[in-house]
């Protein structure tokens, strides 16, 4: 299952590379490969957000699932991965001059926002090996961990607030980031 | 194929002519949709023949003429101008069309005239965009009215030569080169003159993005974005944004004592 979801979370990165040399990403090709990663990142973080509460789902239904629980480190490295190339794209987009970059991301809450969202992901990513959990404990390390939903939040205000007019897909990100975080405190009443 | 036309008159641009397939396949026109291949996508279905287009306000001669016979009136010019999107990309467009102020001397505004409202078409059986709702339809632009009689506005009919695809706002459009794109309305179907500024689309959805004005300034950053630098489709590094969209010699006094902050 785990080697399954890798390959699905990484295959559109080649395919963006061969569009890329193709110009099949269009007559803005950086922006258009800012905007497919910086979704993709959001989707796959709020898949990995989703693992738990669907297992959960499907234990008060009767079936006992196993594979969300693999995948869900799966989904969120590779979640963070597309955000570290967004990061870069947009760095690149940019041009130099870390000056300049570190007041725009004081000045601009958008970037402020996503900046903050890419750095809260760092220490998710350094736990995420198995004896991280080990190590630390189980209650801290999920303690810890719950800062995803402030990452997927931050990344859906992010999305909003880059988007021009048309808010309908950061509504629908917002829309499922709250059931998701919902459905968490469903599950701890019912126990 | 016809050699490209050599653009040497005093409005051209020296810079070279953008790619054809970017100046007809990369645009933002709500009306067809909200990506930027959508409108050459979706304008094809467009009926932009029979065309009337309705002139009214404070004009002597109010009218209803058709667009063939309003083309037809002008001699039509190419002009090579640059053209600046408010999202930070730019092109290098080459448009055929007639000054707007030929037309304006024709209809003969009043004496109590000072502003142009612009009109767009907004059909839901032919514009998805439209039907979805995104924006409040019709579009509706304007402009002072010295900024509408100068030389470099333009009311473009076609593109490199030839008939204006539909996806670039045909079969009638505004073509301001130093205001940010947006301000060039497509498919116009009325032209009001006014005493009153009109309340323009952007400038009612986020006034405080979006002003009356909108002259290419990178001085003065979108609030969410900087406006100091831009994109030319087809060129991988950004360069950057001229005050005026590099048209402040021809157009720089019109807005002389004018806090540029304020008016954006």
């Amino acid at each position: 299952m785990a080697p399954s979801a890798t390959i699905g979370a990484l295959l559109p990165l080649p395919v963006m590379v061969y569009d890329a040399f193709t110009g099949q990403l269009g007559a803005n090709p950086l922006q258009r490969a800012e905007q497919q990663t910086g979704l993709l990142s959001l989707t796959l973080i709020l898949l990995s957000l989703a693992c738990t509460p669907l297992r959960l789902l499907a234990s008060r239904l009767g079936t006992r699932l196993l594979w969300p629980a693999r995948v869900r480190k799966t989904l969120g490295l590779t979640g963070a991965l597309y955000a570290l190339i967004h990061l870069g794209i947009y760095l690149l987009d940019r041009g130099p001059g870390l000056l300049d970059f570190l007041q725009d991301a004081l000045k601009r809450p958008y970037i402020t926002v996503g900046l903050t969202a890419f750095l809260l992901l760092i220490p998710l990513v350094l736990t995420s090996r198995k004896d991280s959990v080990r190590k630390m404990g189980f209650v801290r390390w999920q303690r810890l961990h719950r800062l995803t939903y402030l990452v997927g939040a931050l990344g859906v205000l992010h999305y909003w607030w880059s988007v021009k007019e048309d808010h309908t897909p950061p509504l629908i990100a917002a829309g499922i980031l709250l059931v998701l975080f919902a459905l968490r405190f469903v599950k701890k009443r019912s126990r | 194929a016809l050699p490209r036309k050599i653009y040497q008159g005093p409005y051209d641009t020296r810079e070279p002519v953008s790619a054809i397939e970017d100046i007809t396949g990369y645009n933002n026109y709500y009306e067809f949709g909200t990506g930027k291949s959508d409108p050459a996508r979706n304008a094809g279905r467009l009926k932009t023949r029979p065309w009337s287009v309705v002139i009214d306000g404070m004009v002597k001669k109010p009218q209803t003429v058709d667009i063939d016979t309003l083309q037809g009136w002008f001699p039509l010019e190419d002009r090579l101008y640059r053209m600046r999107c408010v999202e930070g990309w730019s092109l290098v467009i080459p448009w055929m069309g007639f000054p707007l102020a030929a037309l304006l001397r024709r209809i003969e505004p009043t004496s109590k005239a000072r502003y142009v409202k612009f009109t767009a078409l907004a059909d839901p059986k032919q514009m998805p965009g439209v039907k979805a709702g995104i924006l409040d339809w019709p579009y509706v632009e304007g402009l002072r009215l010295d900024e509408a009689m100068h030389p470099l506005t333009l009311l473009a009919v076609g593109l490199d030569g030839k008939i204006l695809p539909n996806q670039n706002g045909a079969p009638l459009r505004l073509v301001v080169p130093w205001k940010y794109g947006f301000k060039n309305i497509k498919a116009i179907t009325r032209i009001t003159l006014t005493d009153k500024q009109p309340a323009t689309t952007w400038s009612l959805i986020a006034p405080h993005e979006y002003g009356f004005y909108a002259n290419v300034n990178p001085e003065v950053d979108h609030p969410r974005w900087s406006q100091a630098t831009e994109r030319r489709i087809g060129e991988l590094s950004r360069r950057p944004t001229l005050p005026f969209n590099g048209y402040a010699e021809e157009v720089a006094h019109l807005y002389k004592g004018m806090d540029l902050r304020r008016y954006f």
